[in-house]
């Protein structure tokens, strides 16, 4: 996908056109081109350029340092940026910063909540700041305590919420302006599993509901569950962008054999192994090399393992699976997601 | 703010549709709303402030003035100073120091607390408010904090017959433009730190201790030996101590003089501010400076 082409229709364009509404080329709701941000002689995000549709939900999916956070601060116009355009809901974060805050809800990488007041009122604080109404902010309030599944905690102080409370009171406070980009950094980093499901189930439902999110992590299974489309970054740069199940299409095979052999002959085992499995019957792609273990990727997984154990190697485990985002970022960077 | 016209009945619409509107609400309102922050989190120890600001003067008026009163008033007249006794003339240095003592913990521990241990900053930085609002608005809570304060203290001085004239009420003033003058340099190098590392402390016991101490609350500054004095007329709290005594009982002091010390606390407000202002737009502007670390001359990552 070019991002240019969901960028802002050109006036030539929509001049040639004329008669159709305006609203028939509703401008996106972010527009990025070529965005730098340095930190001294560091290059923190190193010419990214993406748009984002309204109602979409996209990802910045890359390891620790790849320059998510950076490029989230640049979008709630907190950051300036060194170099590049943005426009964020037709706005220029940088130049209109307080009109642009004014129509996002931001959901911070490290909590920010108010430890000493209770659940409710961290939501009211938060929408004062907004200006909104004290009258409206209570009802508000109740309405995000039920959608944050939090209504029970609604007078608990926040210091003694558990991790996913607090990520979760956090999201409701971000939509307390009701916020026409929801931008989460790292929603669910550090959480247990299941309340990481909790989490993705009530963003599943803001996706449902229209709202525009972009999200950045380095958790695949995230990216796969709550992105449309998403890039994967890493050293401040676009290593590749589409939706999930296109990404893995087009960068990996359908399945992946994870074979462990014990001991430190992988490398070795990796290219004994790779003439055994180039045959057309299993769609044998490539090897992939981890400390730990053997990544086999192969259209039939189980086609491969049958033919590795035909030539008498035995391996101690061996795991078929589907490929995943790891697996599209191991081959973009021969490097993992997570460390 | 235009007039809102009529609505039509049905479907009332929500105050958080009109973005621009939040937008301008917040270029305009913006300092209120984070004032109203700072004091909401202030309520969580209301109670303590307070019960400080009742049991202070008294705690003062017994020890110093009946106490200390007895002894130094002996011998001592308090006329040359227009003071009728010994408390009425420590009366306005008391409120002045007591501000400044309120100021240098409003101004230093809530601001690390913003900036690094709940960052609360970070969380009104994500909405309309600008960095200088942030900082506005947290100076403007001090100030509410510095006016009830002082009004607890005068009710409790015009109970013990201590106020001599109605003038006195202006203390108010110039009691809490001494909190700020020093408060606001503070709060700008507290601002610029990226970890506390005990510097607040230090100010504590090095800055604000000292200057309790050789500010003239508690005896004419003249006492001191010519250098102590020149100290004495560096510390914002002098001038007020002084501003305070005027207001308070007439002390007979000159047209110049009075106008150097309110010149003096308003240069130090304003450059306070100027200084404040910098440095809270450095770490919450678009420079996202992250903060000096104490200690540390090298290079900054
Ligand atoms: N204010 C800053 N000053 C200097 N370096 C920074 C600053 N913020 C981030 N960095 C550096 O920029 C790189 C990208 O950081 P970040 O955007 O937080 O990555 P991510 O969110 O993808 O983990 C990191 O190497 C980080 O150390
Ligand atoms: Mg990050």
């Amino acid at each position: 996908m070019k991002t240019s082409s969901s960028r802002q229709c050109p006036s030539a364009l929509r001049a040639k056109l004329a008669g159709v509404p305006d609203s028939a080329f509703p401008s996106p709701a972010i527009a990025a081109e070529n965005l730098v941000k340095r930190y001294g002689d560091f290059t923190a995000v190193d010419g990214i350029s993406f748009s984002v549709a309204s109602g979409e939900s996209f990802g910045l999916l890359g390891p620790n340092g790849a320059g998510k956070s950076t490029t989230m601060r640049m979008i709630a116009a907190v950051a300036s940026r060194t170099s590049g355009s943005m426009t964020v809901a037709g706005l220029d974060p940088q130049r209109e910063g307080p009109q642009v805050r004014a129509r996002l809800g931001v959901i911070p990488q490290q909590d920010n909540l108010d430890e000493e007041l209770t659940v409710r009122e961290n939501i009211i604080m938060y929408g004062r700041f907004f200006g909104l109404p004290r009258r409206y902010l209570t009802s508000k309030a109740d309405e995000l305590l039920e959608f944050a599944q939090l209504t029970r905690k609604a007078s608990s102080r926040v210091e003694d919420l558990s991790g996913g409370m607090k990520r979760r009171l956090t999201i409701a406070r971000a939509l307390v302006n009701d916020p026409d980009i929801l931008l989460l950094d790292e929603p669910t980093t550090g959480l247990d599993p299941q309340a990481r499901h909790v989490l993705w189930d009530r963003l599943f439902r803001l996706r449902e509901r229209g709202t525009t999110l972009v999200l950045t992590t380095h958790h695949m299974e995230e990216a796969e569950q709550l992105c449309e489309r998403l890039i994967v970054v890493d050293h401040g740069q676009i290593m590749a962008e589409g939706s999930p199940q296109g990404l893995i299409r087009e960068h990996s095979t359908r399945e992946v054999l994870e074979l462990r052999f014990g001991m430190d002959r992988n490398s070795e085992l990796a290219a004994e192994l790779e003439p055994v499995l180039t045959d057309a019957a299993i769609g044998f792609s490539h090897i992939e090399v981890l400390p730990d273990r053997l990544l086999a990727y192969a259209a039939d997984a189980e086609a491969a393992l049958e033919r590795i154990h035909s030539t008498g190697r035995r391996p101690v485990t061996s795991l078929i699976r589907r490929s995943s985002l790891e697996d599209v970022f191991l081959r973009l960077t021969g490097r993992t997601l997570v460390d | 703010m235009t007039e809102r016209p009529v609505r039509p009945r049905q479907a009332e619409p929500s105050p958080a549709a009109d973005k621009d509107a939040l937008g301008r609400a917040a270029s305009v309102r913006g300092v209120l709303f984070m004032t109203e922050r700072v004091l909401r989190s202030m309520r969580a120890y209301a109670s303590v402030i307070l019960f400080a600001s009742v049991a202070n003067p008294i705690i003062y008026i017994v020890a110093m003035g009946l106490g200390l009163g007895a002894l130094v008033g002996q011998g001592t007249s308090f006329a040359e100073y227009g003071a009728d006794s010994y408390l009425m003339y420590i009366a306005p240095g008391i409120l002045a120091a007591t501000l400044m003592m309120s100021g240098a913990i409003e101004m230093t521990f809530p601001v690390m607390e913003g900036f690094k241990w709940r960052r609360g900053y970070y969380a009104a930085q994500a909405t309309p408010l600008t960095p200088r609002q942030i900082a506005a608005g947290h100076i403007c809570a001090v100030c509410v904090r510095f006016l009830l304060h002082s009004a607890v203290f005068l009710t409790v001085m015009l109970a013990f017959g201590v106020l001599a004239s109605p003038w006195a009420f202006l203390q108010v003033l110039t009691a809490s433009m001494g909190g700020l003058a020093l408060g606001l340099p503070i709060m700008a190098y507290v601002a610029a730190l990226r970890d506390d590392r005990g510097r607040i402390a230090l100010i504590q016991r090095f800055v604000v201790m000292p200057l309790f101490l050789f500010s003239g609350t508690f005896y004419p500054l003249t006492n001191l030996p010519l250098p102590l004095q020149m100290l004495g007329w560096l510390s914002p709290l002098w001038h007020a101590n002084e501003l305070g005594r005027v207001l308070s009982f007439g002390q007979p002091t000159p047209v110049w003089l009075i106008v150097v010390h309110a010149a003096y606390l308003v240069v130090m407000i304003l450059l306070g501010w100027l200084i404040v202002q910098r440095v809270y737009t450095a770490r919450l502007g678009y420079d996202e400076w992250r903060g000096r670390v104490p200690g540390w001359r090298g290079r900054q990552a």
